[in-house]
């Protein structure tokens, strides 16, 4: 099933939602499209909509490949790669969610070093979490909270996955700016050369 | 004047004491297992028969507590630069930090990047820089005799505090 295909009967289930295609991107110098097309559904309807394309016969999306999220300064993109065993296509699903406040920084006012975002004045991006549909999520999600710092409602276990626990941060992100040091470990190396 | 010139039988040697010691030490440099990225494949490969290590006496250990000789060969990051501290803690005295590749160094190829350490020598004392991405084992094997020039030079029986 193509991605048309997909996004027509999506449209038909949900009446009065927001969902359209956009094309893969162009190769800059060719010109030829090398990018998957996508279909970008509203944020607060992520869960329903991807209950469906896992229920569904005709979808049968039994598989997440990948859940990741682009910075795109003014907003961020959730991406979501499914795939069907059952029927063999695939779909990339995208969400937008607005920017949010600036992310923390050490000694300012914001996100405490260790576990969730939850500061005073926490403006940070949340999506509702797709977990209990591909327990893969569970994971991917960690992975998109850690580097970006986009919260996912509902999921179990929402801690950063890769970076240290006292990590301040989220280093994805555009405006990420490096501390000075780290434990005492200080990140910049003069250079030999000047 | 009392020499031991031609007093001694055939079968016994005379050598300083501390010759032998280093020359002991220098000949047992066992190496702790640290490989963290593909530099570590390379210090495999040096320890393998080809390169074979071994010849210089030198062999991995699994423990810092019965090694000689860090072989840092890979990119540190800042996560992993706590446990290496720790690690190299718990290695006896005398002990000796090679800093294998680009990545150990200087952080190397990814020096921009948010999670890498600009260095081992920000955490540890280096004794021998490798230079390379990765060096060779035929590199990592001169940066072994280095480290064993070193040995011969000191004085093991001189406490380090005392001597300064």
């Amino acid at each position: 099933m193509t991605v048309e295909e997909i996004a027509k009967i999506l449209c038909e289930h949900f009446k009065g939602l927001q969902i359209e295609v956009v094309p893969g991107a162009k190769n800059a110098v060719s010109g030829i499209q090398t990018g998957d097309p996508a279909v970008i559904i509203p944020a607060e309807k992520i869960r329903e909509i991807c209950n469906t394309l896992k229920v569904m016969d005709q979808f049968a999306f039994d598989c997440l490949s990948s859940l990741t999220a682009v910075d795109r300064k003014d907003r961020f993109e959730v991406v979501y790669h499914l795939f069907s065993y059952k029927n063999r296509h695939s779909l990339t699903l995208k969400v937008n969610l607005p920017r949010g406040g600036n992310q923390p920084q050490r000694g300012v006012e914001g996100e405490a070093p260790s576990g969730l975002a939850g500061g005073g004045g926490d403006a940070s991006p949340s999506i509702e979490t797709v977990e209990s549909l591909w327990g893969v999520a569970n994971w991917l999600e960690r992975e998109v909270y850690d580097l970006f710092g986009i919260k996912f409602d509902n999921h179990s276990d929402l801690r950063r996955i890769m970076l240290p626990d006292d990590w301040v941060g989220h280093p994805l992100r555009k405006d990420y700016k490096e501390e000075v040091d780290y434990h005492g470990i200080s990140t910049t190396r003069p250079a030999l050369l000047q | 004047m009392f020499t031991l010139r031609n007093q001694l039988p055939a079968n016994l040697v005379t050598t300083k004491v501390d010759d032998l010691l280093n020359w002991g030490r220098a000949s047992s440099l066992w190496y702790m297992l640290f490989g963290l990225a593909c530099c570590g494949i390379e210090l495999m490969q040096t320890g393998g028969p080809r390169a074979d290590l071994d010849r210089f006496g030198s062999v991995p250990r699994a423990s810092p507590r019965q090694s000689d000789l860090m072989i840092v060969a890979g990119t540190l990051t800042y996560k992993m630069a706590l446990r290496t501290k720790v690690l190299y803690d718990q290695m006896p005295e005398p002990k000796y930090v090679i800093s294998m590749g680009s990545c150990a160094n200087c952080g190397g190829l990814f020096q921009p990047a948010y999670s890498v350490v600009k260095g081992v020598d920000k955490i540890i004392p280096v004794d021998v820089y490798v230079p390379g991405c990765p060096p060779r084992p035929e590199a990592l094997t001169e940066g072994l005799l280095k480290i064993q020039e070193k040995m011969r030079r000191e004085k093991f029986l001189v406490r380090k505090d005392a001597a300064a």
